[in-house]
Parts: C-alpha cells; sequence; structure tokens
C-alpha cells in the first residue's frame, strides 16, 4: 500500500523505544505494523457547513464537476421523495417508512462512487440509496407496502434485499465480494450499515472475513448518532467507529457525511482501494438523521430541539447547491428545472401508489423451495378449498 | 464390494462433488490442512487446491454469511459447523437469511449452500459437542433437513445436498461416523423426501432417524425373543418429510413407536407422531408412543447412556402399545 497522510502523522513506535534498546538506522526503520491502517482523527472535509470551499487536498482530489452536478441533482430528488414516502405512511399506503433525510450526501455519494456491475448491500434505511441506483421507488417500497418482501430483482439491479436484521448483509458482501474475484470479476461489494449496528458481531466477522480473504468490499457506515433511541455513547468506547477497522487490518477514514464533495470522493477513493485488490475499507460518515426511527417513532423522547436545530445548519443539499452556484455550475434556472424533476418524480410516485396492489394468496406457496414439499401441496390445496368456498359464499349473497 | 466407514463415505461424497463441479467450495474451521476434526474432508485440499478447500476464521455466522455471498455469485458452497452446538452463532444467518432468501425475492435469488452439521452423542464428548438441533432446523420453512443412519447414504444424501437447487442442513451422526458396511461407491440411494424401509415386520412400526435407527433395529431383533415382529423404517429426509411411506407402514401394522435422540418436548420426533396419528387414526390399534432423549441438558459423557434411548426402553415402550387392550398404566391417575 502507498503510504498515507495519516500514517505520517502518527507517532513513530520509536518514541516508546527503551533507552537501552538499539536505536533504528534511517536504512532499515522500524515498520509501524498499523501503517496506513488508522484513520485520520479528523473527519475528511472539502466545503465547510456553508458550502465555502476548504483548501485542496493531495489525497482526496474533488470529483469532476458533472459528477457534483449529477449527485445534486439526485439528493434533490431523493429528498423529495424520502418526503413523499413519509407522506405515503400518513396517507394509509406505507405501514412504517424509516426516513434518511439529512443523510442524502451519504446515500446518494455512495452509490454514485459504484459502477453499474457493483453491489449494494443496504438496510432499510437506504430506500432513498436504492432509488439513487435507479431502482423503481414502487419496488423499494413493496417492503414497506406490504405486498411482498423485496419488490426489485436483486440479480438485476446488483442490490440485495433491503436487510432487516443488523448486520447480517457485511458477511454477505464479504462473501459476494470474494466469489465475484474468486471468478475473475472486479465486482466491488458496498454495505451499507448505521452506526448502532456496529456493535452487532457481523459487523465484526465481515470486517474481519474480507480481511483475511482480501475481498473487495467497502463498509459504509453513516452514523446518524443514534439507534432508534439509544445514542453513539452507549454503541461503543472507540474514539470512533472507523478506529475498528485497525483491529482487523483493515485501512478506515472518517468523513463530514454532509459534505457531499468529500462523501463522494472517499467513497470514490475507498471504492478503487477495493477494486485494485487491496482489500476492504472501512469508512464512517457523520451524519444526522433529521427524522425520528420511522414515522411511528418519537424522536423527541430521546433528543432536543436545539441538537436537531443544529443539524439543519449543515444541511448537506444546501451546501451542495451553495458551491455550485458560487463555482457557476448552477443557475436558479437549473435549480428550478430539478425542482421540477423532483416534483414529477413523486407525483408519479403518488400516483403508482393510490391504487391497492392486487396480492395473492396462493403465492404464499411460491418460492418456499425450488419445488414444494408434498406437505406444502397439501397446504395450498386447503387454501385453495378455503378460497373457493369463500368466493362461493359471496357470491351466494 | 469394500467395506467402508460412514466418514469415508463423506469424505468421498464431498471429493466426488468437488471434482464433478468446479463451482463447489467447502469451507468452515479445520477442514483445510488438519481434514475436519473427524477427518470428513481429509486430502480434499491437497487434492483440489486452497481456494477450493479452505480453513476460515473461527466464527460460524462469518461461515454461513460468507457462504450466502459466494452463493449469490453462482457458487456452491459446503460448509462445515464442526459441532452442533457450535452452529448457534450462525443460527440468524440460516434462519433469516439461508431459509428465507428464495421466498424473499420471489425466487430471484437462490443460495444452495449445504451446512454439514456434525450431531447428537453416544460418544462421551463434553458438553456442547453432543446436541440434537435437527428440530431448529427442521421447523424453519425454507431448509432442507436430511440425515442418513447407512454409509451409502451417507455418500448419496451428500451428493443430492450438493446437488440440490435449496439449502440443507445434512445432520451427520457423530457416533455412526465410524459404523461401516459393505458399501459400493459411488452409490446412489432413494432420494431426498424418501423414507425408507429398514426392516419388514408385521406387529409395529418403529420410525426412527439418524443415530436412533440402529437402535431401532437392535431393538427390533431383541424383539423376536418377545415375540413381536417388528417394522423399522429410516425417515432419512426430515424435510421434506415422506408421509406416504411412514403412513402405509403404520396402516400395516396398527401400532407406531417414534425413536429419537434427541430430548422429545416439541421434537421432530412430536411431529412425526402428530402426523401419524392424524392420518392413520382408523388403523391404530394404540396410541402413538415416542422415545427420545430425556428432556434435560445435554449430560455428563457418565451419564449420557441414561439419557440416549436404548434397547430396553424402545421394548418398554413397545410393551406399552395395548396388546392386551388395558389403559396404559402409566397414564392412570393415582
Amino acid at each position: 500500500m502507498t503510504t498515507t497522510p495519516q500514517a505520517v502523522r502518527r507517532a513513530s513506535p520509536r518514541s516508546r523505544r527503551p533507552a537501552d534498546a538499539p536505536v533504528a538506522t534511517a536504512a532499515a526503520p522500524v515498520a509501524d505494523p498499523s501503517a496506513g491502517l488508522l484513520p485520520a482523527t479528523e473527519p475528511v472535509r472539502l466545503l465547510d457547513p456553508s458550502g465555502t470551499p476548504l483548501p485542496a487536498r493531495d489525497d482526496y482530489p474533488e470529483p469532476p464537476v458533472a459528477e457534483l452536478r449529477e449527485l445534486y441533482r439526485r439528493m434533490v430528488v431523493g429528498r423529495r421523495f424520502d418526503i413523499q414516502a413519509t407522506a405515503l405512511t400518513k396517507q394509509g399506503k406505507l405501514a412504517v417508512y424509516p426516513s434518511s433525510r439529512g443523510q442524502e450526501a451519504c446515500q446518494v455519494g455512495a452509490v454514485l462512487a459504484l459502477r453499474e456491475g457493483d453491489w449494494v448491500f443496504p438496510t432499510y434505511r437506504e430506500s432513498m440509496a436504492l432509488t439513487a441506483r435507479g431502482i423503481d421507488p414502487v419496488e423499494v417500497l413493496t417492503l414497506l407496502r406490504g405486498d411482498w418482501h423485496c419488490g426489485y430483482d436483486p440479480a438485476a439491479m446488483r442490490t440485495a434485499p433491503q436487510c432487516t436484521p443488523l448486520a447480517t448483509q457485511c458477511v454477505h458482501a464479504a462473501g459476494l465480494a470474494y466469489g465475484e474475484a474468486y471468478q475473475g470479476r472486479d465486482t466491488v461489494a458496498l454495505a451499507f450499515i448505521g452506526d448502532g449496528a456496529t456493535s452487532e458481531g457481523d459487523f465484526h466477522e465481515g470486517l474481519n472475513f474480507a480481511a483475511v480473504f482480501k475481498a473487495p468490499v467497502v463498509f459504509f457506515v453513516q452514523n446518524n448518532k443514534y439507534a432508534i433511541s439509544v445514542p453513539l455513547s452507549r454503541q461503543t468506547a472507540a474514539p470512533s467507529l472507523a478506529y475498528k477497522g485497525v483491529g482487523y487490518g483493515v485501512p478506515s477514514e472518517q468523513v463530514d457525511g454532509n459534505d457531499p464533495v468529500a462523501v463522494l470522493a472517499v467513497l470514490t477513493r475507498a471504492v478503487q482501494h477495493a477494486r485494485s485488490g487491496r482489500g476492504p475499507f472501512l469508512i464512517e460518515a457523520h451524519t444526522y438523521r433529521m427524522e425520528a426511527h420511522t414515522n411511528a417513532d418519537d424522536a423527541t423522547r430521546y433528543r432536543d430541539g436545539a441538537e436537531v436545530d443544529a443539524w439543519r445548519d449543515r444541511d448537506p443539499v444546501a451546501r451542495l447547491e451553495t458551491y455550485l452556484r458560487e463555482r457557476g455550475e448552477l443557475d436558479d434556472a437549473a435549480v428550478a428545472a430539478i425542482a421540477e424533476q423532483a416534483e414529477a418524480y413523486a407525483a408519479d410516485l403518488r400516483e403508482r401508489m393510490h391504487d391497492k396492489p392486487a396480492v395473492d394468496p396462493m403465492s404464499l406457496f411460491d418460492h418456499v423451495y425450488a419445488e414444494p414439499t408434498p406437505q406444502l401441496v397439501e397446504q395450498r390445496e386447503q387454501v385453495r378449498a378455503e378460497l373457493a368456498a369463500d368466493s362461493d359464499q359471496e357470491g351466494a349473497r | 464390494m469394500a467395506t467402508t466407514t460412514m466418514a469415508k463415505a463423506l469424505n468421498a461424497a464431498l471429493a466426488d462433488a468437488m471434482a464433478d463441479d468446479e463451482r463447489v467450495l467447502v469451507f468452515g474451521e479445520d477442514v483445510g490442512q488438519l481434514g475436519g476434526v473427524f477427518r470428513i474432508t481429509d486430502g480434499l485440499q491437497a487434492r483440489f487446491g486452497d481456494k477450493r478447500c479452505f480453513d476460515t476464521p473461527l466464527a460460524e455466522s462469518g461461515i454461513v454469511g460468507f457462504a450466502v455471498g459466494l452463493a449469490m455469485t453462482g457458487l456452491r458452497p459446503v460448509v462445515e459447523m464442526q459441532f452442533d452446538a457450535f452452529g448457534y452463532p450462525a443460527f440468524e444467518q440460516i434462519a433469516s437469511h439461508v431459509a428465507k432468501l428464495r421466498n424473499r425475492t420471489r425466487g430471484a435469488l437462490s443460495v444452495p449452500i449445504v451446512i454439514r452439521v456434525p450431531y447428537a452423542g453416544g460418544i462421551g464428548g463434553v458438553e456442547h459437542h453432543c446436541d440434537s438441533s435437527e428440530a431448529y432446523y427442521a421447523h424453519t420453512p425454507g431448509l432442507k433437513v436430511v440425515t442418513p443412519a447407512t454409509v451409502d447414504d451417507a455418500y448419496s444424501l451428500l451428493r443430492e445436498a450438493i446437488e440440490d437447487p435449496d439449502p440443507v442442513v445434512f445432520m451427520e451422526p457423530k457416533k455412526l461416523y465410524f459404523s461401516s458396511a459393505e458399501a459400493e461407491l459411488p452409490a446412489r440411494t432413494a432420494p431426498f423426501g424418501k423414507a425408507v424401509v429398514r426392516r419388514a415386520g408385521t406387529d409395529a412400526t418403529l420410525v426412527a432417524y439418524g443415530p436412533a435407527v440402529p437402535v431401532a433395529l437392535e431393538a427390533a431383533e431383541a424383539a423376536r425373543e418377545e415375540g413381536w415382529d417388528l417394522e423399522v423404517v429410516d425417515v432419512r429426509s426430515i424435510v421434506p418429510f415422506d408421509d406416504a411411506t411412514v403412513t402405509a407402514s403404520v396402516r400395516r401394522t396398527g401400532r407406531c413407536v417414534v425413536i429419537q435422540e434427541a430430548q422429545g418436548f416439541a421434537g421432530v420426533g412430536a411431529e412425526i407422531a402428530a402426523r401419524v396419528q392424524e392420518r392413520c387414526f382408523h388403523a391404530l390399534h394404540a396410541p402413538v408412543l415416542r422415545v427420545s432423549g430425556l428432556d434435560i441438558p445435554y449430560p455428563a459423557p457418565m451419564l449420557e447412556h441414561t439419557h440416549l434411548p436404548s434397547v430396553d426402553r424402545v421394548l418398554d415402550t413397545v410393551a406399552r402399545l395395548q396388546w392386551d387392550d388395558q389403559p396404559d398404566s402409566r397414564w392412570v391417575a393415582a
């Protein structure tokens, strides 16, 4: 691995060497076994919260402006999608919706850093990321509408079903990435995970397996500060979640998760790292969940309004918009046109979610096994008879 | 025909599957250079290389989750859970992902993984090495659960498990690993979903699987002295279950005892007894009875013989099958 700035910043282990120990010569320096593994103490940031650019960095070059414009466009559409999905819960069209408002830079930046052929392993909070990846929003919301579990074709969309059991997708990502590399393909797997789920065993097993097998995985932690109601201080005593990489030999980085330019830059480099055969990479993005855990949660029971307001001032969409306007890459007309696209997207979703979807009880027996067992065939016939009896009764009325 | 052991038959099944299908990967704890603590994977790494048979970090959830990802790329993972109770950390992966992925995705994804579980006791093992964990898996829709009791079944069922489009939990009775029999390998026996009559009889049916099958056969031999001619049915395939073969046998004999080594409450034997009762009520001359392990945590080695179903316990139970049409004294209120 090439020397990174982080490696230079750390104190040399020689400083802890006993006085009488032989001093290493300049020609044969003592290797620091953690070289390149410890994250920088500060998150990478390329724009300040107002959208003003910070000094350029050699290690994280700014992404091309066309990508930043596309990032902005998808973030605006993503936010509108998120607001629409929450509205659909109020109209009874969705059973529940976990919002990712405030996390637009992470949701969109992560998928924008990937190629079409790469794989995404999302959690239930990644609906916005999946729509940004081009998956039909109705198919994304099938899980929450309740007519089936996964509404899209994971193989076709190179996106695993949204994962509700916490952190279990981390080992799937490791296995898939290894399996792709084993078969000579340069696919990268990106596993989304939240701060709370980093306490789960499978987060550690995923990092460990990916590292041992040098699997091209990017583990992307969105630290939005709360696991439902439990704050980060109850999840870990580590200096930051990114530090969890060093124990597994996985290099890591922290990033300001509300700085879209930095998120895309850090993700892009992490994906390159993985694709180049150097194994997994861990990213901790510092962000904030502006809404409650879901529409069914009451966030006022565990956090105060001042905290939420402080994060409002770090809004990722406004931050990128300010920056692109300052650079002359965005004007009122372009902003209005994108807003119009977002409205059209939401209107189409609203329209298509209006009617209750048709469900077929007979489909319950499909896809349990490749072929139903004799017991399932019996139960299917029982249900068929029950349904026939029901419809006969209805007909008689 | 040559004499071989169940362990060698399982090893041959893995080797033949790997030779026939390059998508098959075998991995787990100590399965590589060591060849597994029971030597079931002996020689596979030397023959097929360390990319096809390899050791993993010591983490069962990771092993199964890794297999899920590999299977999503079209590979055919065969993983070993070193011992029954060591498989529990993987239970979330098995119950929430392995078993459900096909269904959750309407068939778009399938994960044809084989999870090999050396299970059950009778080997003097210390705690956490002797559990009968088959009911946990059998209770989970989406999994197939099979368990051999004979040498050629061990070979054939494992080959079929690796070829099967669905995930299979392959339960290997540890105490039968070094049982031997004449076997011509490669053998192909009855497919998944078929129970097999191991011994024909007319007076009662003993239904057993895995480590309980030899107990049932021995009991059937001993019963001749008591004047009973017992039929023995080897379930082999717990899921899918062969109601037809079991039902046909019980209808012929009119009496049934289900034998399992696992603790009895809410176990596979309870399910079988209920199914027989539902399907054979008018053919039954006696309630379906069960012989199982006691409802206790698996005991220490010096006490396990009291826990395990024995020939005597089976014969005592057969004796209670209403031969003289009197109330079972065991259930008569004092």
